[in-house]
Order: structure tokens, then C-alpha cells, then sequence
């Protein structure tokens, strides 16, 4: 009996709405920010931005959507700290690395193909 | 080459361009060394299904919109890659585009494969998001990776 392969359920189904996430240049400064110096407040994450504090908040709602963020709030503060969800960015590059090892597998065979 | 949004291999095959363009474009070459048993002919603009004949994903089928087959240059294809099953409906899911580059090389055919699209976005906009990280996005990548991997 084979088992449904976890690369074809978890594939792309998982991964695009990573890649949508990212695809903008305003969510990628976030998240890199996030990544590099760690949680941040809303404050601290708009000063940096070229965008409004509004526009900010909602990035961030869009990224914690796609599973790349989340937004804690600590003690009294009333404000919310981001934080970066690395496990969605692992899966989603642990997918194209799938991807990329089956078309190696893919290419010999044409090499062999086309060779003979 | 492999980034964030994208696959890139190239490979020195020994053999003639015209060998190298009819084991992509004829489907039934195609289907014996990429290991799927394709029903119907490539065209552009033609929609092909198949079944995987890779051992273990035999369950499967995929399928092919045919983009582009420029005469020993280009092929292309849009696809889901590798996520079909028969009870899933993936056709709201975004595809990938898939290339093939042939060129004339010393001693055979330069072949390169890109396969792309995996954010869903305009390419020209994608590259600019991911450009705009003068540190690259592989780095970061690692950077991320280090940062949650147990010490």
C-alpha cells in the first residue's frame, strides 16, 4: 500500500501563501527585521517603516495570517509584540528543496534518455 | 540555483539540440524519462493529463497547460507541481510556471529548467521584493534557520 506522499498534500497548498506574504516589500522588511533583531513592538516596527503605522498593523495581520508572525501582548502592556513563526518559513523551503531534488532526479533520466 | 521563489537548474546534456527538443516535446518521450503516461500531443495552448508512472506516485495524475514551444529554444508549461490527488480540486491553487531553455554548446545542448511562480505574483514585482534585501534572501534564510535551530 503506498502512502499519499506528504511532498504532493503539503506542497504548494502550504507554501504559496508564504510566498504571497513575501512577495511584498513591506512584509519582507518586517519579517527581516523580526528575524534579525527579534520581537518588536508596533512602535518599534513602524519607526524603521517608510509606511504609516496603520499600513504596518495590517502587514503584520497579513503575515500572521500566512502563519509567518504573531502578536503577543506581555504583562499590563497594552501593546501587542511581534514576533517571527519560523516554522512556516522552514516548510516553505523545505518544499522548493523537494521540488529542486526532484527535478535533479528528473534531469538524469533525460540525460540517460537523450545519451544513449 | 535554488532561492526563495524559484528553481533553477541548468545541464550539459551529449547530445544535438534537435535530440534534446523532441524528448521534451514529444509527449510521449517526455512521459518516459519525467515518468507520467500523457494522453494527447504538445501544442501550445493544449491541456494534457496524465498519470505518474513514478514508482510509489502511481496514485497520481497531472496535469500540463502547454505555454510556449518555440522550436528547439523554449518550452514551457504551467502546472501544479507534484500536488495532485483525486479527491482534492487544485484549480483555485496557483501553478508554476515551468521553462525549458535549450542553447548550442560544446559537445551537446546547454539545457536549463526554471520553474517559478511559487509566490503567485507578477514576476517583475516578485523580483524586486526579493532584490530589495541588498543581503540576499538565501542569507537570510540561514539566518533564520540559525536562529531556531536547537544549539
Amino acid at each position: 500500500m503506498s502512502r499519499q506522499p506528504s511532498v504532493a498534500r503539503a506542497g504548494l497548498v502550504g507554501a504559496a501563501p508564504v510566498f504571497a506574504a513575501l512577495g511584498d516589500e513591506t512584509r519582507l522588511r518586517l519579517v527581516v527585521r523580526l528575524c534579525t533583531e527579534g520581537p518588536l513592538s508596533i512602535v518599534r516596527l513602524s519607526a524603521g517603516a517608510s509606511v504609516t503605522r496603520q499600513a504596518v498593523t495590517k502587514h503584520l495581520h497579513a503575515l500572521a495570517a500566512a502563519g509567518l508572525v504573531r502578536g503577543k501582548r506581555r504583562g499590563r502592556q497594552r501593546q501587542r509584540i511581534w514576533e517571527l513563526e519560523p516554522r512556516r518559513l522552514q516548510e516553505a523551503r523545505r518544499y522548493l528543496d523537494r521540488i529542486s531534488r526532484q527535478w535533479d532526479g528528473a534531469l538524469e533520466r533525460l540525460r540517460g534518455f537523450v545519451e544513449e | 540555483m535554488t532561492s526563495a521563489d524559484r528553481i533553477e537548474k541548468s545541464i550539459l546534456l551529449r547530445a544535438p539540440r534537435s535530440r534534446v527538443w523532441r524528448a521534451l516535446t514529444d509527449a510521449q518521450e517526455f512521459g518516459a524519462w519525467f515518468r507520467v503516461q500523457l494522453e494527447g500531443a504538445f501544442a501550445e495552448g493544449a491541456t494534457l493529463r496524465g498519470r505518474i508512472t513514478y514508482p510509489g506516485y502511481e496514485h497520481l495524475t497531472m496535469e500540463m497547460l502547454i505555454e510556449r514551444m518555440d522550436r528547439e529554444r523554449l518550452f514551457s508549461y504551467r502546472w501544479h507541481p507534484y500536488a495532485v490527488s483525486a479527491d482534492v480540486d487544485y484549480s483555485a491553487e496557483p501553478t508554476t510556471l515551468v521553462e525549458f531553455r535549450l542553447e548550442e554548446a560544446t559537445g551537446g545542448t546547454l539545457l536549463t529548467v526554471v520553474e517559478s511562480g511559487f509566490d503567485r505574483l507578477p514576476s517583475g514585482r516578485q523580483a524586486e521584493a526579493f532584490r530589495m534585501n541588498d543581503r540576499g534572501w538565501s542569507e537570510q534564510m540561514v539566518n533564520i534557520e540559525r536562529h531556531v535551530s536547537p544549539a
